[in-house]
Parts: structure tokens; C-alpha cells; sequence
């Protein structure tokens, strides 16, 4: 058993670097094992419950520069012929409080639930929400049924009716899949900050870290009262307004 | 028995050596150009019969984990491969995927939702409108 080269854990451990080395390995004939180790190996944490507030005294009823960000950062710029079918990750949305006419104006998105509907009624698990809160669609195995657009209480989920050319490389996009926001996930896995709240030269939108004590959102919703919208369905959303 | 064998067998190895005769009409034989040969992550013996393992593999630690910057990626492919004359790895027989993809005939569903370009950015051609109006 001293001879590591004869056990079982001895060849292993071969096996292993060779993988390593090759990136893959025969671990019989006709069968392969591909490396699952990677270069970064940095991947979404339970830790981490990503989030986002934002504040509706501070956005601006004339202002759409989150809603234009969005586009450009998720190619979403293709002309649509019936303008109800166009994409909406994002929208501004402006509410009217009828007795005293007071306005806020705020964009409405995914909320990032951590007890999404959508992903309870995805018949192929399609809709699924990532370690670190982000409710994704895997348009891998999405069948485009749209039974996750009806359950959203909060009409996030858009529909690709037709065929695409124009998707930006880092967010594929096509006919057949429902979509929504992802938080530009591919920004957030890099230590950026979502386009949206990039563009927000009001200062309405914080995002980062729900969890994390250190973070700009986890002092700010401690300190103001903010409210998730439709808390009454007990979804606990990602996305929190002040002011509203 | 075992003469019958051996005569199929021979009548095979005299079949395979006029190629001339037996590959007349069919469909030649793909010629993807490589643009940036000998830099691939893995041999290429290894690439042919694996890279569909390879990307689907990656693909659900990508999107499920958030695993980015890996050694495979498509992107990855579509930057070396794309072909320098219309910047895509689609586009007509010369062209990395399209090439071996449609001699095989195997269909190419990557291509319905990723960009097939390297390097594209997409731009607006008019800013969105605020939203549905209700």
C-alpha cells in the first residue's frame, strides 16, 4: 500500500493531473471526464443575496436613462412590428395617488424574489434562481410556454417573438424564450454594478449585497423605510423602493 | 463460412481503393479555414469529438454558477475562429462552424440566441420608449 502508483488513490491522483494538464481524461475507453476545475473558479455564493433600492423621490417622472442603458447593455434594440411584443426588461412607470395628485415616478423590473412564482411553475425548470438571489431563465430548456410570464405578479417577463441578429455576445437572446432582467449578471459575476444603476445619474438606484454588513444597501435599508412592492404575497424582493 | 467472409472482405478493400469511382457526386469533404492555427485549448482530435461536451458542460457552470473566464467558452471559440473576411464563425462553407456543421449535417442551435460575431456591439437604432402605456 506504500506504493501510491498501485492504489486506487495512486491512479486518481494520475488521473488528476492529467486532467490538469490535458483539460479532460479518458477514464475508460469511449468515456471522457472533463475538467471541473477552472481558471477562476470564483462562482455565485449563498452568502451573497444581491439586491437593489431605489429610491422614487429622487427619479425623475422625464428621465429614462436606466430603461436606455438596459438596452444598450443587453442588446435589446431590435424593432418589433407590434410594439406589445417589444422586449421589456425594464420600464419606467409613473403612479398617481388620486385623492392629493402626488406622482412618483420609479422603473419596475424583476424583482428578484427569493420565493420567485416564476420558478414554481416552470414546467421544465427553465426559471431558476442562481446561489446568490438572481432569478435567470436557462434558455437551454426554456419551451417559451409563457407560464412564468403569467404567474409574475409584476409583469417582468418579456417574450422573443422573433428571430434575432443583434444580441450582444455576453447576453444571448432569441425567438422562443421568455426573458426578463438578470441584473446584467455578466457585469455583477465581474464586480460591476447593473448598467441601470450605472446610468442613474439621479443617485435613485443602490445595488450590491443585501447580506453583507459593509455594503451601501445593507446601511441604507436599515436606515430608511423602504417597502417591497406587493409585499402582501410574501415573495421577499431583491428590489426595494423608498418613498412610495 | 469463412471463405464467404473473406471474399466480402476483399470485395470491401477492392471498393475502398477506387475512391475516384465511389467518391464521384458526393458532397466534398468540408474545408473550415483556421485562423489562428495550434492555439486551441485542447488537440484538436480532442476538439472534434468533444467540443459539444466541452461547451454544453461549460455552459450550465456559466449560467448556473456564474463561473466566467473560463478556458472553454464559446465566446472563447468565436474569437479565434471568426473568419477574418466577414468576422463570423457562420456565413458560408468556409466559414469554422458552418463548415463541418452542414457536411454533417447537424444543426446549429447555438447560433438562434449567440452572437456569431466576434467582437459585435450591439447599438440602438432608436432609444426605447419609456414603457407600455397601460
Amino acid at each position: 500500500m506504500s506504493d501510491s502508483k498501485n492504489t486506487r488513490r495512486g491512479f486518481l491522483a494520475a488521473s488528476a493531473t492529467m486532467a490538469a494538464g490535458l483539460g479532460f481524461v479518458a477514464i475508460a475507453p469511449g468515456i471522457r471526464l472533463i475538467e471541473a476545475a477552472s481558471a477562476q473558479g470564483k462562482l455565485a455564493s449563498s452568502k451573497v443575496r444581491y439586491g437593489l433600492l431605489i429610491d422614487s423621490n429622487k427619479c425623475k417622472s422625464d428621465c429614462d436613462a436606466c430603461v436606455g442603458a438596459c438596452a444598450t447593455e443587453n442588446g435589446i434594440v431590435e424593432k418589433v412590428a407590434n410594439p406589445r411584443q417589444r422586449a421589456q426588461w425594464i420600464r419606467k412607470i409613473n403612479l398617481v395617488e388620486t385623492s392629493t395628485g402626488k406622482t412618483h415616478s420609479l422603473p419596475m423590473m424583476c424583482q428578484h424574489c427569493a420565493k420567485p412564482p416564476c420558478v414554481d411553475v416552470c414546467p421544465t425548470g427553465a426559471s431558476f434562481k442562481r446561489a446568490d438571489g438572481i432569478v435567470l431563465v436557462d434558455r437551454h430548456i426554456c419551451i417559451g410556454c409563457r407560464y412564468c410570464m403569467m404567474a409574475c405578479p409584476y409583469k417582468a417577463r418579456s417574450f422573443g417573438h422573433q428571430a434575432l441578429t443583434t444580441q450582444n455576445p455576453e447576453v444571448p437572446r432569441g425567438q422562443g424564450c421568455v426573458e426578463a432582467c438578470t441584473f446584467c449578471v455578466q457585469r455583477v459575476d465581474r464586480g460591476l454594478k447593473p448598467a441601470c444603476v450605472e446610468a442613474c445619474t439621479n443617485g435613485a438606484m443602490i445595488f450590491g449585497d443585501l447580506n453583507d454588513p459593509n455594503s451601501d444597501i445593507y446601511k441604507r435599508i436599515r436606515e430608511v423605510s423602504s417597502r417591497q412592492v406587493r409585499a402582501d404575497l410574501k415573495l421577499d424582493t431583491g428590489v426595494r423602493y423608498q418613498g412610495i | 463460412m469463412f471463405k464467404r467472409v473473406l471474399a466480402v472482405m476483399l470485395f470491401s478493400i477492392a471498393a475502398l481503393a477506387q475512391p475516384a469511382v465511389a467518391d464521384a457526386g458526393r458532397v466534398p469533404k468540408p474545408t473550415p479555414t483556421i485562423e489562428t492555427p495550434g492555439q486551441c485549448v485542447a488537440p484538436v482530435e480532442e476538439m472534434r469529438r468533444n467540443h459539444m461536451e466541452m461547451l454544453k458542460h461549460q455552459r450550465n457552470r456559466t449560467m448556473r454558477m456564474g463561473e466566467r473566464d473560463t478556458k472553454v467558452s464559446l465566446n472563447g471559440c468565436i474569437q479565434c475562429h471568426a473568419s477574418k473576411t466577414n468576422g463570423s464563425v457562420l456565413g458560408s462553407r468556409d466559414n469554422f462552424c458552418e463548415a463541418c456543421h452542414s457536411y454533417a449535417a447537424v444543426k446549429l442551435d447555438c447560433w438562434d440566441c449567440h452572437q456569431p460575431k466576434a467582437n459585435y456591439k450591439a447599438t440602438a437604432s432608436a432609444p426605447p420608449t419609456m414603457g407600455l402605456k397601460p
